[in-house]
């Protein structure tokens, strides 16, 4: 059976890693604190700027777990609730004046939810597989199964999953990664505890 | 000449989000794409866009970009003789 080897939370100015506090500012949006979060983990991806909100989201949670990972074959389920309506908005914004239409090919290309997950692919050259679901809160009965399958089948070694928030001010990433060793047992009531709010967790 | 160049490098660097990256380190012959500032396919049709919005440009042959934007030389002086605004 696989396991939860780390976590990480990112939702109100705070970043939590495996239920310990690892980074605070006191940004007044969004992309404020992503910036101060980009340059304390201290890495050159000029990409990044040129990220929406979303992908600048997921991109920082992964990179966290990620910076020291060597495996290629690690597979991404994501889901969210908002799609890419945090730039969706956006895009409609450049197109609502006729006098004025001046259409973004750099904020278009953001206009699909499952673009952060190519986003982390390019940046860690991972080539396995992937899923971005919508709904209204966290799959987990779906989302475990399917985890343990890619894991089981060697379709993966390792699974970046989670949940996403992105829409003005409101964003929050709950992720985890899950693998054949670690510390918490990749169960339903283990899932959700790092996927609520809460972040200080108490697991079986 | 001068003023433009400065003009557009201004204007790549807000258009593309640029971050970090100042007027004084886009030299006059440096290669747009490539190493030195890293813009990719998106950016080029950005670019596109940016000619269209602030010069009145419409480059409907993209073939043609691959020229126009080597470098700010090049996109300088082709603004300079088809700026219609």
């Amino acid at each position: 059976m696989p396991f939860i080897s780390n976590y990480i939370q990112i939702r109100n100015n705070k970043v939590y890693k495996n239920g310990l506090l690892l980074f605070e500012n006191s940004a007044v949006d969004f992309g404020t604190f992503a910036k101060n979060l980009y340059q304390q983990i201290g890495i050159v991806y000029p990409k990044f700027y040129k990220m929406d909100n979303l992908c600048q989201l997921a991109f920082l949670a992964a990179e966290i777990f990620l910076q020291e990972n060597e495996e290629k074959n690690v597979g991404m389920i994501f889901c969210n609730y908002e799609g890419s309506l945090d730039t969706d908005l956006k895009y409609q914004q450049l197109i609502q004046d006729p006098n004025n239409f001046y259409p973004s090919p750099a904020v278009f290309v953001y206009t699909l939810p499952n673009i952060c997950i190519g986003e982390i692919s390019i940046r860690h050259d991972f080539k396995s597989e992937s899923l971005f679901l919508l709904a209204k809160k966290y799959q987990t009965q779906y989302i475990l199964p399917y985890t343990e399958y890619l894991i089981s089948s060697k379709k993966s070694e390792k699974v970046l999953c989670g949940w996403l928030q992105m829409l003005g001010t409101n964003y929050a990433a709950s992720l985890y990664l899950v693998e054949s060793t670690g510390k918490i047992q990749h169960c339903e009531s283990n899932i959700e505890t790092i996927i609520s709010t809460d972040n200080t967790n108490d697991y079986a | 000449m001068t003023m433009l160049k400065e003009q557009l490098k201004q204007q790549i660097i807000e258009a593309l989000n640029l971050v970090d990256v100042t007027t004084f380190d886009i030299q006059d012959d440096d290669p747009l794409f490539g190493d030195s500032l890293g813009l990719d396919s998106i950016d080029a049709l950005e670019l596109i866009v940016l000619l269209d919005k602030n010069y009145g440009i419409k480059l409907t042959d993209p073939q043609k970009g691959k020229e126009i934007f080597t470098s700010i030389n090049t996109l300088a002086d082709f603004v300079e003789k088809n700026k219609t605004k």
